[in-house]
């Protein structure tokens, strides 16, 4: 197989796993207007928890499973006793994500040490298998699957619960929401749950591709916010393209630029800033 | 001779929502005109899309015969346009005579100097003294804006636009909230402004304005419904429409 | 403040070198909380007067840092790299500003930290130019009217001098008209335009003068150092300057230098016992956000006006209000 089939195999693996990540941080930027600093704390937190929990013999799946749930406790958490306290003052609220940051690095460096630790891909999943007329490592295809399965659930979630109709009302206009009766604080705790459940996920069944390290954080986070602003705050369909477009951008501007990678990045994203200000930040914007 | 605000066939619309829809006043120089009209009438965006916090969908506004339409905001306050607000605006952790002297300065050159002592400005100092002796505020010069009674920040509120020296200054709703003494008191600071300056007034209060009026314009539905002296527009039909719902 | 409060402190720290314990440890650090301080007292024209915080002044004060050092490494003289960094470090903050300043608020602090980052990740990734990870080592400082910088007691007095400057600089500007029309714009963007300021200008200029202060302190900290790295970009540098600011009590000019002498101090302290400064600055981070937002320096003040007094009005800190 020619390399730029490999790259492009791993550009849309990598993008599905980006949607776990964007799409919570995008919720949660949508709702809470605020962007949440621990977004990759959360991602690299749940590879840890899962990698202990396969450590304690769990099995690959109950591993991620695990690390999903307890992902969503933890933000749940954060939320109900932190954030919940700086209600109304975005700025510190985001300051406090970021304290909690710099708090989850190191706990995880004293945990579980500073060399990078490789997930195995599950038993099962190592082979190839041929999609049209490329060979697709087995486990990346079924992480795009369960990204897209993970995308196809949201957006019946948004669309046809009434508690998706709740989110998008607050994502709207949360003052409305609150002038209807919505209780917001309620859907705060669930959305920003929720996002760290799938952050954290996300982390682990990415275990295999990415690996886990000290930093993992660092370089997820940034990566969220562009694809969160790139595709619009609280929008899923923008965080899904966003995610495949960054996937590919990164692991083409890898192979190609590696000194640049990271700034090829955000080309996309200054070009937002500049040409359409209003457009995706405007809503931000107080 | 050129009227000092003149506005033609100003209109605005907000999302689907005509707000101005084609308003044209015009108010002459040295002249008292007192904007009425019931909530929502379009008054308070008038102001805006005068003063320029709004831009307008269609029209055109003249200062002195100058097209200001395309001007930013505050480019029309260094032309002698200045405004209060309905909702108290103020810089509340500075003192009165800071806030008066913000607003001196705000025409003047030296408001970009990065290293002259603000407060050790003797001409500004002076200036402001008199301003806020002006509106009875001198003895509080230098206590902070969210340490006065609310009926104090109202005149605040005055002090800043008279410091700008305007030749034509905007009053949205200076009796807003006030008790029947402060009333008296705001209607005799408005009553002792210089006749060479224009006052645009909007008020709901008709007992403390309607002295203070020249003329009187009506809006409805961002519509001048009615306009005249202060007996033609309270003996009009459709004012009494407007007001009675009749 | 009084003006013989201010001198007696200064007095006392130029001092400090006769009667330090610590000997040239100790003399070192104090030049560390200066460099600091004057990180501090710039990033809080931003985020105490202007009320629009910065999460990426790191970016400024590395960039200042590296073009030093990437300049002395390639043989120029030291006055002119150190022009040099402060002429690029005030273009790059131009350069920051005008893209910033599409917001304020959230987005301020967004567009802030995304090019905080991008100069981090060229900084890390592009190494043929930077050195990554590894940095640019340099070994020598310079030595202004033939006196080395090398030991500590002279190295001291040189940022002492030009800590002095720099507070003097930062004092003047913030009660100057220009430094009272930021704090307008801060409380009251739209009235300021009425009033016939251009909010937009004042506010880009009150982000060059945080610029210039992150520009100077990088560079000394290139010099005390004699080495940049991609730590000084990160995000966590721009955290802990942050936090300095916040701590001792933004929209004050005592505050940041208490900050930078608690945070500094603190790290000393905790990294002589545990390996983790890192979760003690994200716990003392999350402490002040929760319980103690006006910061160290206002909260003393008001406690020794009135002991046990409650907080009375709230007062504008570093994110009591967010501009409209």
């Amino acid at each position: 197989m020619n390399l730029w089939l490999i790259l492009a195999v791993n550009s849309i693996a990598l993008g599905g796993l980006l949607f776990l990540l964007a799409s919570g941080f995008s919720l949660i930027f949508g709702l809470m207007r605020i962007p949440n600093l621990m977004h990759g704390s959360f991602f690299m937190l749940g590879a840890y928890l899962g990698v202990s929990f396969l450590r304690l013999g769990a099995g690959f799946w109950p591993a991620a499973i695990l690390a999903g749930l307890a992902l969503a406790g933890t933000g749940a958490v954060i939320e109900r006793l932190l954030l919940r306290r700086l209600t109304g003052k975005p700025q510190a609220q985001v300051l406090l994500t970021l304290g909690m940051a710099l708090i989850v690095a190191d706990l995880c460096l004293m945990l579980w040490g500073g060399d990078p630790i490789e997930v195995q891909t599950p038993a099962g999943l190592t082979g190839v298998v041929p999609v049209f007329s490329v060979v697709f490592p087995t486990y990346r295809l079924v992480v795009v699957v369960i990204a897209v399965a993970i995308a196809v659930a949201l957006w019946l979630m948004l669309e046809r619960t009434r508690l998706g109709a709740m989110i998008r009302a607050g994502v709207d206009d949360p003052q409305m929401a609150r002038v209807i009766g919505i209780r917001v604080s309620r859907l705060f705790s669930i959305v920003f749950s929720l996002g760290a459940g799938l952050a954290g996920l996300g982390g682990f069944i990415g275990g295999p591709i990415l690996s886990v390290y000290p930093g993992l954080d660092q370089d997820m986070l940034p990566l969220a916010l562009i694809i969160v602003i790139l595709g619009g705050t609280g929008s899923l369909a923008g965080a899904l393209v966003g995610s495949f477009v960054i996937g590919f951008l990164y692991n083409f501007g890898q192979a190609l630029f590696p000194d640049l990678a990271y700034v090829i990045l955000f080309v996309p994203l200054l070009a937002v800033l500049v040409i359409r200000p209003q457009g995706l930040l405007g809503k931000l914007a107080p | 001779m050129t009227p000092a605000l003149e506005v033609r066939d100003l209109h605005k619309v907000f999302g689907g929502l005509t707000v101005t829809n084609g308003v044209s006043l015009s108010v002459a120089a040295g002249e008292r005109r007192l904007l009425i009209g019931p909530n929502g009438a379009g008054k308070t965006t008038l102001f805006n899309l005068i003063t320029g916090d709004l831009r307008p969908t269609g029209g055109r506004i003249l200062l002195f015969g100058t097209d200001i339409t395309a001007l930013a905001g505050r480019r029309r306050a260094h032309l002698g346009l200045a405004r209060t607000y309905q909702i108290i605006t103020l810089f509340p952790n500075e003192t009165l005579r800071h806030n008066v002297m913000l607003a001196l300065l705000g025409i003047l050159p030296r408001r970009w100097n990065p290293l002259r002592r603000f407060d050790r400005d003797p001409a500004l100092l002076a200036a402001a003294e008199t301003v806020l002796d002006q509106v009875g505020l001198a003895h509080l010069a230098l206590r902070q804006v969210r340490e006065t009674a609310y009926g104090e920040q109202r005149r605040v509120e005055i002090a800043l636009a008279l410091a700008q020296r305007p030749r034509v200054l905007l009053l949205d709703e200076p009796f807003a909230g006030l008790s029947a003494q402060e009333r008296r008191d705001v209607a005799a600071l408005i009553g002792a402004i210089p006749p060479a300056m224009t006052v645009v007034m909007i008020e709901h209060d008709m007992d403390a304005a309607l002295d203070l009026a020249d003329r009187i314009t009506l809006l409805d539905f961002g519509l001048v419904v009615v306009e005249g002296t202060r007996a033609e527009v309270v003996a009009d039909a459709r004012t009494r429409a407007v007001y009675l719902g009749g | 403040m009084k003006p013989l409060a201010i001198a007696a402190g200064l007095a006392a720290l130029a001092a400090l070198p006769l009667w330090m314990p610590g000997g040239s440890y100790d003399v070192n650090i104090a030049s560390q909380v200066m460099i600091w301080a004057v990180f501090a007292l710039g990033l809080n024209v931003l985020v105490g007067y202007a009320g629009l915080v910065s999460l990426g002044q790191a970016g400024l004060f590395g960039f200042a840092c590296y073009v030093a050092a990437w300049l002395v490494a390639a043989g120029t003289a030291q006055w002119i790299a150190a022009i040099a960094a402060i002429g690029f470090t005030l273009v790059l903050s131009a350069v920051f500003a005008v893209l910033a300043l599409r917001g304020t608020g959230i987005s301020f602090l967004m567009i802030t930290l995304t090019l905080g980052e991008i100069v981090w990740g060229i900084a890390q990734r592009w190494v043929s130019l930077t050195g990554g990870d590894n940095g640019i080592s340099v070994s020598t400082r310079p030595a202004p009217f033939g006196i080395s910088l090398d030991t500590a007691t002279p190295f001291f007095y040189a940022t002492f001098a030009m800590f002095v400057v720099m507070l003097g600089l930062v004092w003047r500007f913030v009660h100057s008209p220009l430094g009272v029309a930021l704090r307008g714009t801060r409380d009251q963007p739209r009235r300021m335009g009425a009033l016939g300021y251009n909010v937009w200008l004042i506010r880009f200029l009150g982000f060059l003068v945080s610029g210039f202060a992150a520009a100077v302190a990088g560079l000394f900290f290139f010099y005390y150092n004699e080495f940049a790295s991609p730590y000084v970009l990160s995000l966590t540098t721009s955290a802990e300057v942050v936090l300095m600011v916040i701590a001792g009590g933004a929209a004050t000019l005592l505050g940041p230098i208490v900050g930078a002498a608690l945070v500094l101090g603190m790290q000393d302290v905790v990294s002589s016992y545990v390996a983790h400064w890192n979760l003690m600055l994200g716990a003392i981070f999350v402490a002040i956000i929760l319980f103690m937002p006006e910061g160290l320096v206002p909260g003393l003040a008001r406690l020794a006006r009135r002991p046990g007094a409650a907080p009375a009005a709230p007062r504008p800190g570093a994110f009591g209000r967010t501009p409209s």
